[in-house]
């Protein structure tokens, strides 16, 4: 039961993570270079633009969910495993996610470096 | 890419590796928690490590913030790899846990993979092209 507990809260962090990643990753995108807004207009400027972007607000509960689901996992399963499975999963379905819903372009780099995360991922399961 | 933006990068590394190890202490402290106990996921916080993990958290998440205003989710992802080797290393010595050969042979995969994909361009040369929201476009034009 702990197995099965722990790799329900991995998936649940890969879901909810990578949705919002993708909307903190487009909201982000509407805001722009925060470095060139923070020397230009000052922080309360570049804060003020973040809060008025509503995507941020989406991605930050779909981050929520995936940190309770962090949580949870921990309480499981050990650090060496839920933490790298997780991440690099998300990773994999990031690729996918940003270049469907953020139109990156992700070539055969990227590709091949999905493929070995989740080469290593595997590995981790053992 | 500047110097501070490598910076930037770094420090969602190092904020999430150390944030996550200090969560991870903090939950061992509590247990198992239960799936008729969730509620006790809300009163963990208030953990002092946990309290810790999340002040981290929260540090690692304004750089990213920062990182993903100007660089693409694929690059800012992989960029930031080497918060997994930190975690292993953090989970090997601080909080001893057993990593097997394939373990550590799948986070040097994780790694390298992820490395690769960080060789490339930071931005889509595309979203200058007609793909940038027209907040960014109205930016642009002002500078």
């Amino acid at each position: 039961m702990k197995e099965v507990y722990t790799w329900a809260a991995i998936a649940m962090i890969v879901a909810a993570s990578t949705t919002g990643d993708v909307l903190l990753s487009h909201a982000m995108k509407e805001v722009g270079d925060v470095g060139e807004l923070w020397k230009r207009h000052g922080l309360l400027k570049v804060v003020g633009r973040v809060l008025a972007t509503p995507t941020f607000f989406l991605g930050l509960l779909a981050m929520a969910v995936a940190f309770y689901s962090l949580l949870f996992g921990l309480s499981w399963g050990d650090l060496s495993l839920v933490v790298p499975a997780s991440a690099s999963l998300t990773f994999v379905a990031n690729a996918f996610a940003a270049r469907i819903f953020l139109h990156e372009r992700v070539g055969r780099r990227r590709l091949l470096a999905a493929l070995l995360v989740a080469g290593g991922v595997a590995l981790m399961a053992i | 890419m500047t110097f501070q933006k490598y910076l930037v990068l770094a420090g969602v590394a190092l904020f999430s590796s150390a944030g996550d190890s200090l969560l991870a202490r903090g939950m061992k402290d509590l247990g198992g928690v239960s799936l008729h106990h969730l509620s006790s996921l809300i009163f963990a916080i208030l953990d002092p490590w946990v309290t810790c993990g999340i002040l981290l958290l929260l540090a690692f998440f304004a750089s990213y913030m920062s990182a993903l205003s100007w660089a693409d989710l694929t690059y800012v992802l992989p960029a930031s790899s080497l918060g997994y080797v930190l975690v292993a290393l953090a989970a090997r010595f601080a909080f001893h846990e057993a990593i097997s050969p394939a373990r550590w042979l799948g986070i040097a995969l994780i790694t390298a993979g992820v490395g690769f994909v960080a060789v490339g361009p930071s931005l889509t040369p595309s979203r200058k092209h007609g793909n940038v929201p027209a907040k960014v476009i109205s930016q642009e034009a002002q500078s």
